[in-house]
């Protein structure tokens, strides 16, 4: 069927802000609807709160609505675009859910608005647990047997028709806390007992066990004349019971026979027709691995993180065939765009590796809860291609970026045996590290298989690895081991810590015996058809597929995956250079390896290289590619961070140079250039020793702000108040040494502030200027951002822009870079410099109308700013308001302190931009989905040095109608003012009793609102941890910042003064 | 063991050889499935002919007692990016390297598969051999080679026998016929007798069965004459069923011709339609000859099936009589099972064909 011509215009929905679960694929999946409707000729509008994204660029739709996801702000929308339909499936579950809340609020049938791709009966039956269970026994397909009960006896009653094992599922707690595997009634009543305590609602979930089946995914498309196929089959290497997002994943599957993998294909094919779903579904599978039983374990009816894998692991656009299904067309009218040959009615056929493996935050989050399960942890993942599973799985591992680029921490050769088969049975983030550990100590693959039900295929994978190792440590020198070893993954690097030989001496012996990477296709189709697609892969073999260009070219370095600190604002900012690149009349390389992203969407650059992103993966591709030069300032730390490698194997870094990256991120020359150019700075020194450390917070007085040098997102950073409390932060925190000091500055309370200048070395601009709500000591990430300022003096303002202006003079930067200000009685402070893009480059670029990224690439390809239309100095701000507000995934995260602090926590961001600050922040605070009630309850436990702060705040809450709880001390600072509270007992005080204690109230929904500030003393059993979680839990909306407290009261003051007023 | 592969036209890979030690010689053809390796070699359509895996790793679960397309494969060898070296299944009962020595195939791996098939694929199929030295002798010798004529003859049963069950009589021709096609017409309950390629139309004729079926197999269809004075003898009297060479055989009986494809159909991805529903299926395939289209004399063919990326003709169905053929596997194995309905059609094609017969008696 052609495209439908009775629909002309089209909502697409996004998914906003990154959240655990649900991060950077929709921008992907969003993105390319967009493009696809528009190349169909339809208009589009475009709804996302999240400003991080390609797709809320207004080159992507027609009409871009950057405001809040929730049923006031769309209807809204709604009816003022009028469009004839919406498309929800490409928005993640967030898209999904709006629509079915819109549609049962009615406006869309009193808009005459269709939803297009799949109907709201078929999303119902694939997400409701009965109705889901109904069809599926109407398909004759197997699932799980489940019950939900409320009584530890319907449990064991219900296990004991079933048969143990079974999973014990609380309901409503945070990570799936409470719940677990019992063997038997003994242990089921045990488990059974605290899951039903825990649980809210006195609710658990009683499931039939498959632990330890094989998961399997299949990636099924649909259109509407029930045309359907497989993009991609995919096997989880960790078995069932680690969530999917979390476990390691191969494509094609590896270990299941033709018979398996046809068996699996039928069922997804049936439950896909069943549905009707017109577009992209996932549908995940249990398979017995000693039988041919099966089970459903889910269907997503919508386009997913699964698919966004599954389009860059097979080169098929899932998310643009599903738009043009979603408005009539059908499979075998759409032509495959990787070969230009075929249509889409096509079943890709890989002929390499695909391995993705998932990035976990537990760097940042060292107390959070490592154990993994059913419930999402992971922020980010890598992808990697190779010719053989050891390569993938190796280049995989080496693109997550977590201080190891080998299948080894060193560390875990510490570990006990006991420690060791522990991690192993109950599996952390880091099994594959303790597997490989298990196997340097000489463990069996079939031991492995017993405490893990990894299948023996990828044990005795990691096995080879192992033995390659020991191989290469035997013979020293020998060059076939050398091939052996580079063709199954091995970096230059490990081989050079086997043999004990530099690695660039291993390369030049490589470059002699011609043991050199050749780049492949990826292409759908195993090379059957001819391809033009421009997206390759590295691996050891005899043909080189990659023709390079006689156009000169620029390269790229991408961001690598998502983790908390380098979220998906990176991302944005390379497809910007990228554009500016091929602007410019240059041929735009990019290298990255996150499969989650716009930027790894083959058809974003000239030449896509999916790599790691190591020193030695840069140069092959330099090597190949010869480009003019390299762009390292829009991939975050991990880019800049190879600059100086790069620089020194005699690659030309475009734009700021090496010397002066360096010059910005070293302390001791950084302090140099700061008092040259006579701009304040907080007083601090840099310590290499404990004692150097002890000394010089003594000289600038407590409290000090300590951190270790070349940081990426505030890791580690802290307040210290004392000297015990500095030596347990260096004890516990960071290794103090020669090649890594840490940074000791005077904490100013004051404005925090930040720019993002383009500078092309003689001119300056600075776009904006965003002022934080939340004072210093909240990371910059984590603060609610105002642009333009609403509280600076012009004297603050000029002040700003001259340091600003100066200090990029004075760093040669050629490029963008950001700084951080603090101002302080009239004094602007300059707390850093980070010589690159930063995240607030997608939020400025949108509110001020410059493309900051592309600017800023083209001059550093050489363009003076005047002659691209723009003047030096601060760039005018418009009428509007706009906030960026950090959103958090604490929910996801057990054991994690959402306490605010110099460590970044938030995951992603939101954007609210009126003409009102308040109305901007209210825009804001919904879109993150801090919503306050205009009447209700407040809870407050507050430090004793915040307590005359807090009361100020608590006077307005009362004075616009809130009731004020708060506990012993707190009440009692506020009864003395004469302000009227009641009074909640904490946690201990109630140890035994059946008073009511202040998680009583949280659990019981009586509290709306929760503010708590604290002392330093985070240890993880206190009240306020405790109180933390607690409302996390319980959704209720916490604030841990007064300032960020102070500003949604701002909001309901406005909103309560216009209430009146009517 | 150090081995190379070497191509008529001069290409040369070096690998390692596993399987049978042996020297080999073939037309080397590349196969697209991402799984069914055992399936894929011992189909006896591939006989002759050296099979190239695009799929890097090969092996991984192994080799079972169901997964057999026939008992004594003959194709010539197996070439892999990666055989694989542990492998891991609950079926599994014998590595694919121990299995190929037991059948004398000999293997190659380490092989830059996908640059094979690269050559395979703007070349065409070629002559190939895998040896131990890749001399000028080894390419004389490769060079000298004439693919044999003969090959339907070479694995088609000699004698006919019976697979009884108490459903339709159908009489299953054995061009080379994989037993996938057996265990769907037994799952419908046939009572087959399996009969050689060369069987007569009298032959069967005597033996009044409900249906014939027309197998896959190895090879030029020209090279089976025989077949096609048998077809013309049975059609319109007994309902025919052809699937790949079976089909080839069916078009070329009813005067249509058949060429020699580049490279060929082989893999399980090729999507499929039929050309009077629409309907499309993903199916199996292994053929590198087809049904020329303009060859066929639309009186007495209907082109009932297309493929949709490269148009070739996928389908017949004869105008007068109660036949049918595809040039894909409806069997699959390996493969995707979305075209099996064909077997039911087979089988109402057979009871409308009785029932008529019935009332026309």
């Amino acid at each position: 069927m052609p495209r439908r011509t009775d629909i002309h215009k089209i909502m697409v929905i996004g998914s906003g802000p990154i959240i655990i679960g649900q991060a950077a694929e929709f921008d992907y999946s969003g993105t390319q609807a967009c493009l696809a409707l528009r190349e169909e000729g339809y208009e589009t509008v475009l709804v996302n709160s999240n400003p991080a994204t390609i797709m809320t660029d207004k080159e992507i739709a027609d009409h871009v609505y950057i405001e809040p996801i929730t049923l006031e702000f769309v209807s809204r929308i709604l009816r003022k675009e009028l469009p004839d339909a919406i498309l929800p499936t490409l928005g993640g579950q967030q898209g999904l859910n709006m629509a079915m809340e819109l549609s049962s609020a009615g406006i869309l049938d009193e808009l005459h608005i269709e939803l297009l791709g799949t109907k709201l009966s078929a999303i119902d039956q694939a997400e409701d647990r009965e109705l889901f269970k109904n069809l599926m026994q109407k398909l004759n397909e197997p699932i799980p047997s489940s019950q939900s009960v409320t009584t530890v006896e319907a449990a064991v009653k219900f296990a004991g028709k079933i048969g143990y094992p079974v999973i014990v599922r609380p309901a409503f707690t945070m990570g799936g806390t409470g719940g677990g595997i019992c063997n038997n009634a003994a242990e089921l009543t045990e488990i059974a007992t605290n899951a039903l305590k825990l649980s809210p609602i006195t609710q658990a979930l009683i499931e039939q066990s498959i632990a330890g089946f094989k998961e399997i995914e299949y990636e099924v498309m649909r259109d509407a004349a029930d045309n359907a196929l497989v993009v991609c089959n995919m096997e989880n290497i960790d078995p069932v019971g680690i969530h999917t997002g979390d476990s390691i994943v191969t494509a094609p599957v590896q270990t299941l026979s033709d018979k398996e993998v046809q068996m699996l294909r039928d069922a997804s094919l049936k439950i896909i027709r069943a549905l009707k779903i017109e577009g992209g579904c996932n549908v995940q599978l249990a398979l017995d691995p000693d039988s041919f039983k099966y089970y459903i374990i889910e269907v997503n009816p919508r386009v997913s993180r699964s698919s966004a894998l599954a389009s860059k692991a097979t080169g098929y656009p899932i998310a643009k065939i599903a738009s043009k299904i979603a408005v009539g067309l059908t499979l075998d009218e759409i032509k495959n765009p990787i070969t230009g040959t075929t249509y889409a009615e096509f079943e890709p056929t890989l002929d390499y590796v695909v391995t993705k493996i998932p990035r976990f935050p537990f760097d940042k989050f060292t107390k959070g809860e490592r154990r993994l399960g059913t419930q999402m942890k992971a922020t980010g993942e890598a992808m990697a291609i190779g010719r053989n599973f050891e390569e993938s799985i190796l280049k995989a591992v080496r693109s997550l970026e977590i201080g190891t680029i080998h299948i080894e921490i060193p560390e875990l050769a510490k570990v006990s045996d006991d420690d060791l088969t522990e991690k192993l049975i109950h599996p952390q983030d880091d099994r594959l590290f303790y597997l490989t550990e298990a196997l340097r100590r000489g463990y069996k693959i079939d031991e492995l298989a017993e405490l893990t039900k990894i299948d023996l295929f990828f044990l005795d994978k990691l096995s080879h690895i192992v033995e390659l190792e020991i191989a290469l440590k035997d013979h020293k020198g020998d060059l076939d081991i050398l091939k052996t070893a580079k063709k199954n993954g091995f970096t230059d690097y490990e081989v050079s810590q086997l043999w004990h030989i530099p690695a660039d001496q291993i390369r030049e012996m490589r470059r002699e015996a011609k043991i050199w990477p050749v780049y492949k296709m990826v292409d759908t189709c195993a090379a059957e058809f001819e391809s033009q697609t421009p997206y390759y892969y590295s691996t050891f073999e005899d043909e080189n597929e990659s023709i390079v260009s006689p156009r000169p070219s620029v390269l790229v370095l991408g961001a690598g995956p998502i983790r908390i600190g380098q979220g998906v604002e990176f991302d944005y900012a390379t497809v910007h250079s990228v554009k500016a690149i091929q602007k410019a009349g240059y041929e735009a390389i990019i290298m990255n390896n996150n499969p989650e992203t716009v930027s790894t969407d083959f058809s974003v650059s000239d030449k896509l290289y999916f790599e790691p992103l190591t020193i030695e993966d840069v140069m092959n591709v330099i090597d190949l590619e010869k480009p003019v030069g390299v762009i390292v300032q829009f991939g975050g730390q991990t880019a800049i961070n190879l600059a100086e490698s790069l620089a020194k194997a005699g690659v030309k870094i475009l734009g700021t140079t090496v010397t002066d990256l360096n010059r910005a991120e070293d302390r001791e020359a950084f302090d140099q250039i700061i008092q040259q150019l006579k701009i304040p700075q907080p007083t601090g020194a840099t310590a290499t020793t404990k004692e150097e450390a002890v000394t010089i917070a003594k000289r600038i007085g407590y409290p000090v702000l300590i951190r270790p040098s070349y940081v990426l997102g505030g890791r580690a950073m802290e307040i210290v108040e004392n000297q015990t409390e500095l030596e347990t932060y260096i004890r516990d925190a960071v290794k103090v040494s020669h090649e890594h000091p840490v940074l000791i500055d005077r904490y100013l309370v004051g404005k925090e502030c930040e720019v993002d200048v383009i500078s092309d070395g003689e001119h300056v601009l600075l776009p904006g200027i965003m002022e934080h709500i939340e004072r210093a000591g909240v990371h910059s990430g984590d603060s609610i951002a105002v642009y333009p300022p609403q509280t600076f003096s012009e004297n603050v303002i000029q002040q700003i822009v001259h340091h600003a202006e100066q200090l990029a003079v004075a760093l040669n930067c050629i490029g963008i870079m950001n700084i951080q200000f603090i101002v302080q009685d009239e004094i602007v402070y300059v707390l850093e410099v980070n010589p690159r893009a930063s995240r607030t480059v997608p939020f400025l670029s949108k509110v001020t109308g410059i493309s900051m990224a592309q600017v800023a690439t083209q001059v550093i390809l050489g363009a003076k700013l005047p002659e691209l239309g723009y003047q030096a100095g601060l760039h005018k701000a418009g009428k509007m308001v706009h906030v960026k507000a950090p959103v958090f995934s604490f929910s996801k995260l057990n054991n994690v302190d959402s306490l605010l602090g110099p460590e970044m926590k938030s995951t992603g961001e939101v954007m609210g931009s009126d003409v009102t600050v308040e109305k901007a922040l209210y825009k804001a605070f919904e879109a993150s989905k801090l919503h306050l009630p205009d009447f209700g309850t407040v809870l407050f436990t507050i430090a004793d040095h915040d307590k005359k702060e807090a009361l100020a705040l608590a006077k307005r809450f009362r004075e616009i109608g809130y009731r004020v709880m708060a506990t012993k001390g707190t009440a009692e600072f506020f009864k003395s003012a004469k302000l009227r509270v009641n009074e909640v007992t904490k946690i201990k005080e109630t140890a035994g009793s059946k008073q009511q204690n202040i998680l009583d109230i949280i659990a019981a929904g009586q509290v709306q609102v929760v503010i708590n500030t604290m002392d330093q003393d985070r240890d993880v059993a206190s009240d306020g941890f405790q109180i933390r979680q607690d409302a996390i839990e319980h959704g209720i909306p916490l604030f841990t910042s007064l300032d960020t407290a102070g500003a949604i009261l701002r909001v309901l003051e406005s909103r309560s003064f216009t209430t009146k007023a009517l | 063991m150090k081995r190379y592969l070497i191509l008529a036209d001069g290409s040369i890979f070096e690998g390692e050889g596993f399987g049978a030690p042996t020297t080999t010689t073939g037309e080397i053809v590349f196969n697209t499935g991402m799984s069914g390796y055992q399936e894929t070699i011992t189909d006896q359509s591939y006989n002759g002919e050296i099979i190239a895996f695009t799929y890097p790793l090969i092996g991984n679960y192994g080799i079972n007692r169901d997964d057999y397309e026939s008992i004594a494969p003959t194709c010539k060898g197996v070439v892999v990016h990666e055989a694989a070296r542990l492998a891991s299944n609950w079926r599994n009962q014998l590595s694919l390297d121990e299995f190929l020595k037991q059948k004398k195939i000999p293997g190659i791996t380490g092989i830059d598969t996908r640059r094979l098939t690269k050559r395979l694929r703007t070349e065409g199929t070629m002559k190939a051999s895998i040896v131990d030295t890749a001399d000028e002798h080894a390419f004389d010798q490769l060079n000298a080679l004439v693919l044999p004529k003969n090959q339907v003859q070479q694995v088609s049963t000699t004698k006919p026998f019976p697979s009884p069950a108490t459903g339709k009589n159908v009489v299953v021709i054995d061009f080379g016929l994989k037993h996938s096609v057996l265990r769907e017409l037994s799952k419908r309950q046939c009572n087959l007798t399996v009969m050689p390629y060369n069987t007569t139309a009298e032959e069967i004729i005597q033996l009044a069965p409900d249906g014939v079926l027309l197998s896959n197999g190895p090879g030029d269809p020209k090279d089976v004459p025989e077949a096609l004075e048998m077809i013309r003898g049975i059609q319109g009297k007994i309902p025919l069923f052809g699937i790949c060479l079976g089909h080839q055989l069916f078009a070329l009986a009813n005067g249509a011709d058949t060429y020699k494809m580049k490279f060929g159909h082989r893999g399980f991805n090729h999507p499929v339609r039929e050309i009077a529903t629409g309907r499309i299926d993903f199916t199996s395939q292994n053929h590198g000859y087809a049904v020329d289209v303009h060859s066929i004399n639309k009186d007495n063919l209907l082109v009932t099936h297309i493929e949709i990326n490269d148009g070739t003709v996928e389908g017949l169905r004869h105008r007068q009589y109660p036949a049918f053929s595809v040039q894909f596997h409806p069997d699959a194995t390996p493969g995707p099972h979305d075209a099996d309905h064909l077997f039911d059609e087979f089988m109402e094609m057979m009871d409308a064909f009785a029932k008529r017969s019935r009332e026309n008696a």
